[in-house]
């Protein structure tokens, strides 16, 4: 067993996979999936800065109850291309397509993944996708939300609903060659001794995640697909006149749906373990609880949609069966979150940027999970569907959630992927802005819906202003929070002081090799011998 | 047909040859890596035609006269012809795959192309007689809907409703025309199988790589088996 030793001057190694190679056809090209990590890490912030202008947008106009910048038709197509792109183009390749891209192969003990040109030809199929869905956004969008509901998205679409389709049907494909390459990876390229049980549970979350990549994406390009041809060759599956029937574009949508919102959580729950055993020095309570509550999230993903569709003429007896089903959601994430803070009990927390996140998700999640049981209620989802609820709701788990887990990861990992330190006081200042101004933007949110405000409308009752300008002003707080880690990222990159192989002291083979890793990442296979989290007494003597 | 008289065992081949990509350590774990990421697109697949199945059972249910008519307006024994086809190359297939870990690369020649005939046999004859026919009687849904007299005589016999007996031929087509699909792309990779065996390269070790097709080959049959019945034998038509 190898003890950490205390580094003096941390040092950089001469060679690394970032100077290995130059030029762009060094990056355009590559097969490592540590550069193609960054390929995605810039593809998907630029996506994350136009869905993000987007709310900005839209936030602006609803500070005044008659809409204060533009038409309507506008703001539909604004809440939709900011759905669609925050979805599909950032949020669900986020954690899997930067974070674990990067770490699956370090975390396991493997030289790549197990299909290093696949992983490269996603990227291509990812940014195939997202120029085509732009496109039809800038040739003038669509205007159905981003559950592209028919038969606005058929009969009655007046936008580039095709274009956006296809762009996303192509997404698809990209998500589900990820996936397929993790799941092989993760069974196949597992260094000697690195049993199931001594995996990092990121490692675990991004497992389940790729089981809902490979079965749930292909049910979205069917369906897309349906679609278009209903649109091309003006038959009527889903067109009642023609004797289709448009409810079932709806189970088939959220059949996909739901699955796919648990990609977005799921990666980030998986981070937010890593972040709290780093941070805590502490091997994770109830490690297996933790990795298995991450595979039961998955299997259930797959038999709760129905509740997305308790007011669309759905059966009662099928209604009772999906709001079960969705409570059963809440006992593997609860398990998560008791978890999460046993390991804090009794450690000695650090207070650095990685674990402040951490913390951050654990509350904005729970609030996030637990407003979901109000509407996986058959009775006050009557009242809260479709209004600003529903809206704060899944902000606070996607945006409280996972984008505060993807933040909290870049931040844990960011030394290794640079072997920069990025500067902690600035870090620790715009995490807590993120904080703030999350929870000032979406917190009015929640009682704008309990009073009944719906959802996608440009205009809103007067008495509704006070709440809704509050609601701004905390979007204006979060996007300076957002906007400043670029900043000091885009400086520790380039000026930031050298990080060391272990700036955090923390396990995990990850660890255990120079920042930024060399380009085949282990001199040798390496011979696992203790699980991700051997925090010991040992430690102690280490300092 | 086979033309080495020895059988040689995996255990005499010459895997020091093969090359194995980096990112592997051995030449087990990559073979082991490929088939199972086989396995993992299959996954994607079933649930990929699993929409369309889906819709159908929903319509199935709901006009089954229409289903039933539109059933009997297809013609049943090109759907007969092609499960025997595709049964057929599926044990080629199979017998390929022997071939491939045996190391008889004559043989393994041979079962590629008897293959490779009969998928493109298939995909030929359902273009280019059966769908094309079925375009010509006015059966393509959608602007080109026309049912003939006579068709329209069968959607009376069976009490069914036009518009529905189209939505059965919605998803004739789309069924079809999407296992067709699949049929094409098997074929395509069939001939790069027959070219990487002309090369050597799969007799000299990569036995896999015909595993791996055939993997896929079976699964796109398996996929026709479920198709013939649903789409040419509703109603209880055994001709």
């Amino acid at each position: 067993m190898s003890t950490v030793a205390v580094e003096v001057t941390p040092t950089m190694p001469e060679v690394h996979y970032l100077n290995a190679d130059y030029g762009w056809r060094s990056w355009l090209f590559t097969t490592d999936h540590k550069r193609i990590a960054w390929l995605y890490l810039f593809a998907i912030t630029g996506f994350f800065a136009v869905g993000g202008l987007m709310a900005t947008l839209m936030r602006l106009n609803l500070i005044e109850p008659q809409g204060a910048l533009m038409e309507p038709a506008s703001y539909n197509k604004l809440f939709t291309a900011h759905g669609l792109i925050m979805i599909f183009f950032f949020l669900a390749p986020s954690i899997p397509t930067v974070l674990g891209n990067f770490l699956i192969p370090i975390m396991i003990g493997a030289r790549d993944v197990a299909f290093p040109k696949l992983n490269l030809l996603s990227w291509y199929i990812f940014m195939l996708a997202g120029s085509v869905f732009m496109l039809a956004v800038i040739r003038g969008g669509v205007d159905t939300g981003w559950t592209l509901y028919t038969p606005l998205s058929t009969t009655y679409a007046n936008g580039h609903v095709l274009s956006a389709a296809v762009g996303i049907f192509i997404s698809g494909f990209s998500s589900i060659l990820t996936g397929l390459n993790f799941m092989v990876t993760i069974h196949k390229m597992r260094a000697p001794g690195m049993t199931w049980f001594r995996l990092p549970l990121f490692i675990w979350s991004l497992y389940a995640t790729s089981v809902i990549f490979i079965l749930a994406m292909p049910v979205i390009a069917i369906t897309l697909a349906l679609i278009a041809l209903e649109r091309v060759f003006h038959v009527g599956i889903f067109d009642p006149a023609l004797g289709g029937d448009p409810i079932l574009f709806q189970h088939l949508f959220w059949f996909f749906g739901h699955p796919e919102v648990y990609i977005l959580i799921l990666p980030s729950m998986g981070v937010v373990s890593e972040l709290v055993a780093a941070g805590c020095r502490k091997r994770i309570f109830g490690y297996s609880f933790v990795a298995f509550s991450s595979v039961a999230i998955a299997a259930i993903s797959f038999m709760v949609w129905g509740h997305h569709m308790f007011l669309t003429g759905q059966s009662v007896y099928a209604g009772f069966v999906f709001s079960a089903l969705s409570f059963a959601v809440a006992i593997p994430s609860a398990i998560k979150v008791f978890n999460w803070t046993a390991t804090m009990h009794k450690a000695s927390v650090s207070y650095d940027t990685p674990m402040l996140y951490a913390i951050g998700f654990i509350g904005l999640f729970t609030i996030g999970g637990l407003t979901g049981l109000f509407l996986a209620s058959l009775g006050t989802d009557v009242h809260l569907h479709d209004t600003y609820f529903v809206v704060a709701h899944f902000h606070y788990v996607m945006v409280g959630g996972a984008i505060m887990g993807y933040l909290g990861g870049l931040h844990l990992w960011w030394p290794k992927m640079t072997g920069k330190l990025y500067p902690e006081a600035w870090a620790r200042f715009a995490c807590l802005l993120v904080f703030a101004g999350f929870n000032l933007t979406f917190g009015p949110q929640f009682i704008l819906g309990y009073l009944g405000m719906p959802r996608r409308y440009a205009v809103y009752p007067p008495e509704f202003q006070v709440l809704n300008v509050m609601s701004s002003a905390g979007a204006s707080i979060l996007a300076v929070g957002y906007f400043i880690p670029l900043v000091y990222f885009t400086w520790s990159a380039f000026k930031g002081p050298i990080a060391g192989p272990n700036p955090w002291g923390a396990k995990g083979l990850e660890w255990t090799i120079p920042s930024p890793p060399p380009t085949n990442n282990f001199e040798e296979t390496p011979i696992v011998t203790q699980e991700a989290y051997a925090y010991g007494p040992e430690e102690a003597h280490v300092g | 047909m086979p033309t080495d008289r020895r059988r040689p065992t995996l255990a005499d081949a010459p895997f020091g040859a093969v090359p194995v990509a980096h990112q592997f350590d051995d030449f087990e774990q990559q073979t082991t890596a490929d088939t199972f990421g086989m396995w993992l697109f299959l996954a994607t697949e079933v649930l990929f035609f699993g929409g369309l199945f889906c819709g159908y059972s929903l319509y199935r249910n709901l006009y089954f006269d229409a289903f039933t008519a539109g059933s009997h307006l297809l013609k049943v024994k090109y759907g007969a012809f092609y499960t025997v086809l595709l049964i057929c190359s599926s044990l080629t297939m199979a017998l390929g795959v022997r071939s491939a870990q045996l190391r008889r690369r004559t043989a393994l020649t041979v079962y590629l192309i008897l293959t490779w005939i009969m998928g493109f046999a298939f995909v030929f004859i359902k273009l280019r007689y059966e769908w094309y026919g079925d375009y010509l009687e006015g059966l393509a849904p959608g602007v080109h809907w026309a049912p003939s007299s006579e068709s329209m005589e069968m959607i009376r016999h069976f009490h069914a409703t036009v518009p529905h007996v189209g939505l059965f031929f919605i998803f004739y087509f789309c069924m079809t025309g999407l296992h067709a699909l699949h049929m094409i792309v098997g074929v395509g990779l069939l001939t790069t199988l027959l070219i990487f065996t002309r090369q050597g390269r799969v007799t000299g070790g990569n036995y896999n790589w015909v595993e791996i097709v055939g993997l896929y080959w079976h699964f796109v049959d398996i996929v026709w088996i479920f198709l013939f019945p649903l789409l040419y034998l509703i109603g209880g038509r055994y001709v």
